[in-house]
């Protein structure tokens, strides 16, 4: 009846394991006790479960992120404490049963429930609003994905509760993730985890991609876009180019494990070394599509805070061009030490370092667009700063970990780990960062305190280098990564210093906190109500903070690149239209999350093989599409009079500031 | 003042690298055999060119950041300069003949340290089989028809010729005070050659995670004089266990630190048993291959 699934399934022995998931179910039950006590059911239904408003879905996708980051931040203070303590033969307080789930879980959490959930918020914020545009190309399948990326969170954090996460590493190797060797459940929940949100962000590509090739406002050329719709255009480019290949490698694993086929088994011609070049061939183009976005934000951000446009646009966007290209044939420097040819090596070596061009120039771009500005050190700036020295260096190291023969000694050691946090802390959260706090007040209205943000920055900053640079010096001392225990004591004191390191960084993430708590609080003192708190150059600050739902009241038209800096120099900013026009919108739906429980039903009964479940899942998925396909009454118009209310408010604001 | 100042930066400075080089056991920076020597110039070399671009960007990142605050008035303000020929040029040639030195550099090294490559193609190498297990490293000697877990010794000065393959998940064996590692995959080979220049006894380990028992799957490399090594080896035969199906069914149980042991007998083709078992080729090899 319950498949494998019985109450053995929840480990009653981990005391850490179980005192979390009390927590969760507390904090869950308080929600929704809160809730129930304030009446805010109708509200949570009808204003953000069945939203298709990209700014909505947008903010529910940060959600997601900031709640997984303090799940893959616990992870990693976790793994801090144990190698910090487990010196000199000592065991530490997590077993590897346990340990070798958490390292797993901080990958895989970090990468698809953190980074990609706040890539694709900012994406959903800020891409229609720079483009002019109404809302995405196709709202309904916006809210499918983001359902579907919120409950594979669900599923990941089940497995905390019921059963186990994988052993495996974050990239699930076979023949170690296939069925021989890993015969729980842990692998699974990471294979339908991936598989559910997988298809959400592919979902999200198709869309964003349709979105501004096609609904760009009128006179908006390809090279009249910001570059943040550009790196969003890229990296959806990216999305649909390689997230198939995801999809499909875990499938295979899943017949593998499931039906007991032998694609990547030890035995019967199976192959590991093709599973590993498949995934590397998704997992390399994706951290481009993580860091990117992060480029677009900061050549927005460096341009709107020195005052200055951005310089050398042209030659910024062809060196995003060719990393995209790029990013596809460099796939197989992360295994330089699987025995490949010299030949081979030598090739993708080289393609690798070629990519620090594109990259180097973009920095410079950056720097002289410094040059000869006026800046003004906001939270965004202070990021984008802390990024160029931060990703200088992690570039620097990233080039010497593609040097084959240099590889044979630094590959899986700490080196590398340092290596890729460089580039994802200082240049992927650090950009996401400073577009949290640049476009926070267009969503909601009022600005993030200054201080507190700040703090935030400098706790990042400062904890970041104490917590990685150790661990530069520790792959040059031949420890390798994911150890639990160790025997050799030279590498004890590094690993203090980097827990530290960690500390302070959870200092940073407090403060982040902290800042949206005290701002909330004090939202009336820092109220935006220009709709352009930093003087800004891209067409989401010529409207109201928060943006109205329809984002324009009139479609904008597009003479220059930085589109509302030429507006306001030419006098035609804050226009009056003569009259104000019914506004075309698509109605909100709660199809999408209703497909997407029934997707975590059958995600859950294909873990535990309850296959009547399975069933159950499927079918409710594809018969609530196919009710939605004949319901005709999706879209509506938005009133002239209701526009014109709200625009004059907004008119009203404006003059008081004036 | 501001010569003072840079004066103590440079001396902290030094303190650190003398504390990061010195205080620690850096062992990649402290190799025993040429491949590694090889490996720790090129770092070298690589961190070096780098530099002539990473140093700039940081100091210009401070520099302009400094100069260009919008208190200070008296900077020049050009809101609308935003393209610029001779820095175009400048920025995308530079890093461009940095990555070109560094492929000319990348190219030669990978042939030179190509693991498959001989260290001394005129001395013929020492014949070392490897098997990654669960979790514990097994090494044959077919030469010397003998063979160790945990524990190897070579020569120094004789080239080594590892031949390296796994009993179960995948593992990269690693010994990093000698230089480079490779994988170790279930019914493959791979070779690596690597020569110790320096008596001494070096760590080894798995470079890829394999499983729980994975942080305790170390052994320890033992670089002999030829003479001591010669005693090891006759040390090794003073066993009584001999390397058999028997014996490799109970090693490849899963167990974790595992003790060193030593087999003073297995049979010259034991290794390819092993590799082939994966193929379906010696199915004999569980009713006792090679005896």
């Amino acid at each position: 009846m319950f498949g494998k699934l019985s109450l053995d399934a929840i480990p009653y022995h981990e005391p850490i394991i179980m005192v979390t998931v009390g927590l969760i179910v507390l904090g869950g039950l308080a929600v929704v006790g809160g809730l129930t006590y304030f009446r805010k059911w109708g509200y949570l239904w009808n204003e953000w479960l069945t939203t298709v408003d990209h700014k909505k879905i947008g903010v529910m996708y940060i959600l997601v992120a900031f709640v997984m980051l303090i799940r893959g931040f616990a992870d990693a203070i976790m793994m801090r404490t144990q190698q910090a303590i487990a010196s000199g033969g000592a065991e530490g307080y997590l077993p590897p049963h346990h340990y070798d789930q958490i390292f797993t879980a901080h990958g895989v959490i970090m990468i698809f429930f953190m980074a990609m959930p706040f890539m694709i918020g900012l994406m959903n914020i800020v891409v229609p609003l720079q483009i002019g545009a109404r809302d995405v190309a196709f709202p309904f399948l916006n809210s499918v994905s983001f359902w579907f990326t919120a409950m594979s969170v669900v599923l990941i954090n089940i497995s905390l509760a019921v059963g186990e996460f994988a052993q495996t590493g974050w990239l699930a190797y076979p023949p170690l993730s296939g069925i021989q060797y890993s015969p729980g459940v842990g692998v699974d929940y990471w294979i339908w985890a991936l598989q559910i949100s997988g298809i959400g962000t592919l979902l999200t590509g198709v869309n964003f991609f349709v979105t501004i090739l096609k609904m760009r406002a009128p006179g908006m050329s390809l090279m009249k876009m910001p570059v943040f719709t550009w790196t969003a255009l890229c990296t959806n480019v990216l999305i649909i180019a390689s997230f198939p290949i995801l999809t499909v490698t875990v499938a295979l694993l899943t017949l593998d494990r499931y039906m007991g086929m032998n694609f990547f088994t030890n035995e019967l011609g199976g192959n590991q070394m093709m599973y590993v070049n498949l995934i590397w061939a998704w997992g390399h183009p994706e951290v481009y599509i993580l860091v990117l976005p992060a480029f677009g934000i900061f050549a927005e951000v460096t341009a709107t805070f020195c005052k200055k446009r951005l310089f050398g646009y042209t030659s910024l966007v062809y060196a995003t061009i060719a990393i995209t290209v790029l990013s596809f044939i460099v796939w197989l420097h992360h295994f330089f030490t699987m025995g490949a040819g010299a030949n081979v090596n030598a090739f993708f070596g080289i393609a690798t370092m070629i990519i620090a061009i594109p990259t180097g120039v973009k920095i410079f771009n950056w720097l002289f667009t410094m040059y000869q500005g006026r800046i003004e050190f906001s939270v965004p700036m202070l990021w984008t700063l802390g990024f160029l020295v931060t990703f200088t260096i992690g570039g620097m190291t990233g080039v010497m970990l593609a040097i084959p023969g240099a590889d044979y000694v630094l590959h899986n050691s700490l080196f590398l780990i340092a290596h890729f946090h460089n580039v994802i802390i200082g240049g992927v959260v650090f950009g996401y960062l400073a577009g949290f706090s640049y476009w926070f007040p267009k969503v909601f209205g009022f600005k993030l305190n200054e201080k507190l943000g700040k703090a935030a920055f400098w706790c990042w900053c400062i904890g970041f280098f104490v917590a990685f640079m150790p661990l530069y010096a520790l792959g040059f001392m031949g420890m390798t990564r994911r150890v639990s225990t160790y025997d050799n004591p030279d590498w004890h004191i590094p690993l203090v210093i980097a827990a530290i390191g960690a500390v302070i960084i959870l200092c940073g993430i407090l403060c982040q906190f902290a800042q949206l708590f005290v701002s909330i609080k004090d939202r009336k003192k820092n109220l935006d109500l220009t709709g352009d708190p930093w003087g800004g150059r891209t067409l989401e600050w010529s409207i109201s903070s928060p943006a109205p739902f329809y984002n324009f009241a009139e479609t904008p038209v597009v003479h220059e690149r930085d589109a509302f800096w030429d507006m306001k120099e030419k006098g035609t900013a804050y226009k009056r239209p003569a009259k104000y026009q019914p506004i075309h919108m698509p109605r909100y739906t709660g199809a999408g999350v209703i497909i997407a429980l029934f997707s975590l039903v059958m995600g859950f009964a294909l873990v535990w093989h309850i296959w009547w479940m399975v069933v159950v899942g499927f079918l409710g998925m594809v018969i609530t599409f196919i009710a939605r396909t004949f319901n005709y009454d999706i879209d509506y118009y938005v009133p002239a009079e209701e526009v014109e209310q709200t625009e004059n408010q907004h008119f009203k604001n404006l003059e008081k500031q004036a | 003042m501001t010569r003072n100042y840079w004066q103590s930066i440079c001396k902290v400075l030094a303190v650190c690298a003398v504390f990061l080089l010195g205080g620690c056991d850096m062992v990649l920076m402290d190799p025993k055999g040429q491949v590694g020597l090889e490996q720790r110039q090129l770092i070298i070399t690589a961190f070096l060119l780098m530099l002539i671009v990473v140093i700039p960007v940081i100091v210009m990142t401070f520099l302009f950041a400094w100069k260009f605050r919008a208190s200070n008035k008296q900077a020049k303000y050009s809101p609308n300069w935003s393209h610029s020929n001779k820095v175009e040029f400048v920025v995308w040639a530079v890093p461009c003949l940095i990555i070109l030195a560094l492929a000319v550099i990348t190219y030669r090294s990978t042939h030179n340290l190509d693991p498959m490559k001989p260290t001394n193609p005129d001395v013929p190498p020492l014949v070392v089989e490897v098997v990654a297990l669960d979790w514990k490293w097994l090494f044959i000697y077919p030469e010397q028809g003998i063979a160790t877990v945990n524990q190897m010794a070579m020569p120094v000065d004789v080239p080594v010729e590892f031949r390296v393959t796994s009993g179960s998940v995948m593992n990269s064996f690693f010994i990093p005070q000698l230089g480079s590692q490779i994988y170790a995959m279930a019914g493959m080979v791979n070779r690596l050659h690597l020569e110790a220049n320096e008596v001494g006894t070096y760590s080894g380990m798995s470079a890829n995670y394999s499983g729980h028992g994975f942080s305790g799957m170390r052994f320890d490399a033992l670089a002999l004089s030829q003479q001591d090594f010669d005693g090891w080896v006759e040390q090794v035969r003073q066993s009584n266990e001999a390397l058999d199906s028997n014996s490799y069914q109970n090693l490849a149980e899963p167990s974790e630190r595992h003790p060193v042991e030593y087999f003073s007998m297995v049979q010259p083709d034991f290794f390819q048993g092993v590799v082939d078992r994966f193929h379906g080729r010696n199915v004999s090899m569980q009713a006792g291959a090679g005896e």
